[in-house]
């Protein structure tokens, strides 16, 4: 008992341990140390996104425009809804564990035991969601060109709309054998190859007439970017990326050296390749956190459970962990505003 | 227990009140946007994003002081935990956006074209 919580009095000797300066137990104190070194790492990398964004201003994509998928309303644009509730979610399971603390407080195992149950089961539904997210994320939807600069074609209709690579692109009679281990020499292989390649959405382009252009570019409405004769003015909106004429865009897909579908750790579909490695690496270290903080709810559980802490008369394991698990929430708070509105 | 515990369950759902409330007030802006906020600027940054980063700060508080309880502890360590994150994640920023906004200076003025 006494190597977890500290229950002496303040009679006992300063170097007994029993001296609390800050008024929290031993346990208490690290877990809040862990949090403050724990959220400066999580700084650190939303500064570093703040950079990146901050040195691609012009060229960084919408949020609004890539997390739009929602389950079950397929196709529909539902920007924002499916991570605000993944937002309520984890505020939720943050009730539930508070919950959980206040009846610790009251000595009542059963009351503990439920809500912390209920926690986990809202971080599991959490975690699913993220995956779910991810998966739509490397999936993909519309498909888009990587030109040999390094910049991304989009492609939309007369209204603006985006068009996806499979609605135009030609098929030609090319065959584009994949490299893999077996006809490679000495450990040559390559990534899986996009379902059409360079030619074929060039060809498929020609093909379609009504097919324009969009750049990574934010277009800006003032007069000197009326000035542009590259530019469709008309369905290029302020803050909104740069929509091009018809024979801009086929100038520009002469340059074309990618086929883009979906996103991995070199390039995404959706503009800067930065952008899909912040995501992954952001969204994953914090879904990583609440992975591990359901483990440890679910240890504290069992624990609740067996009745360790009703014998120690003390449920302060309930608050550490409780710390725990409202700092991820802390955390998917800055996240959310970062990365999907501001 | 060296402290007497009252129950706050009201507490704790009026906080849980006031984080939803914030919460579909951000996804109601961010959905749409609304022209007045989006495009007018305070200290080059427009006035939906200042809304954005004051609601998350105000969402912060809440979860710090009442879910963490924060509230209920000793100044002295909530001094501890949070002047050090602050001054530190201020500096951090500060430091970052400043040098990006010069290297996005850089590219835009640049006689090379690095992107296209």
């Amino acid at each position: 008992m006494g190597s977890t919580v500290t229950t002496a009095n303040s009679d006992e000797k300063t170097w007994g341990g029993g001296n609390q300066p800050l008024g929290a137990d031993y346990g208490k104190l690290m877990m809040w140390f862990f949090i403050v070194s724990d959220a400066l790492t999580f700084s650190g990398f939303l500064a570093a996104y703040g950079f990146s964004r901050f040195k691609f201003i012009d060229t960084w994509p919408l949020a609004d425009e890539v997390f739009t998928h929602f389950p079950f309303m397929h196709g529909v644009s539902a920007p924002m809804y499916y991570v605000a509730l993944m937002t309520f979610i984890l505020i939720f399971s943050s009730v539930t564990m508070v919950l959980a603390v206040d009846a610790g407080h009251h000595l009542n195992k059963s009351k503990v035991a439920f809500y912390m149950f209920l926690t986990i089961i809202g971080g599991l539904i959490f975690v699913g969601s993220q995956a779910w997210e991810w998966k739509n994320f490397i999936h993909g939807e519309y498909g888009a060109i990587e030109t040999k600069g390094g910049s991304l074609l989009q492609f939309v209709d007369k209204t603006g709309k985006r068009v996806k690579l499979e609605d135009f692109a030609a098929t030609l009679p090319e065959d584009r054998e994949h490299l893999d281990r077996s006809k490679g020499r000495w450990f040559m292989e390559e990534g899986t190859l996009p379902t059409y390649s360079v030619a074929e959405v060039q060809a498929g382009f020609k093909a379609h007439p009504e097919l324009l252009i969009r750049t990574e570019v934010l277009y800006k409405d003032d007069a000197a970017a009326k000035q542009d004769t590259k530019v469709d003015h008309v369905l290029s909106k302020h803050k909104h990326k740069t929509v091009l004429t018809r024979a801009e865009s086929e100038a520009r897909l002469l340059n074309a050296a990618y086929v883009v579908e979906g996103a991995n750790l070199v390039r995404n579909e959706y503009g800067s390749k930065l952008f899909a490695d912040f995501f992954f690496f952001i969204t994953g270290f914090h879904g990583f956190h609440v992975f591990s903080g359901v483990i440890i709810n679910i240890i504290i559980f069992f624990n609740v459970l067996i009745g360790t802490y009703e014998k120690r008369r003390s449920y302060e394991m309930v608050e550490k962990v409780g710390l725990y698990w409202h700092f991820v929430d802390l955390v998917w708070v800055f996240v959310f505003t970062f990365f999907y509105l501001v | 227990m060296s402290q007497e515990h009252v129950s706050n369950i009201n507490r704790i759902w009026l906080v849980f009140g006031i984080l939803s409330v914030v919460t579909t007030v951000e996804v109601f802006l961010g959905i749409v946007k609304p022209d007045f906020l989006h495009m007018n600027n305070f200290l080059s940054m427009n006035l939906l994003n200042w809304i954005f980063i004051i609601l998350t700060i105000f969402k912060a508080y809440y979860i710090v002081w009442a879910f963490m309880h924060m509230e209920g502890e000793k100044s002295s360590l909530r001094w501890t935990v949070v002047a050090p994150i602050i001054f530190l994640v201020i500096y951090l920023l500060f430091i970052l956006l400043v040098e990006a906004d010069y290297i996005y200076e850089v590219f835009k003025n640049a006689t090379i074209k690095w992107n296209f």
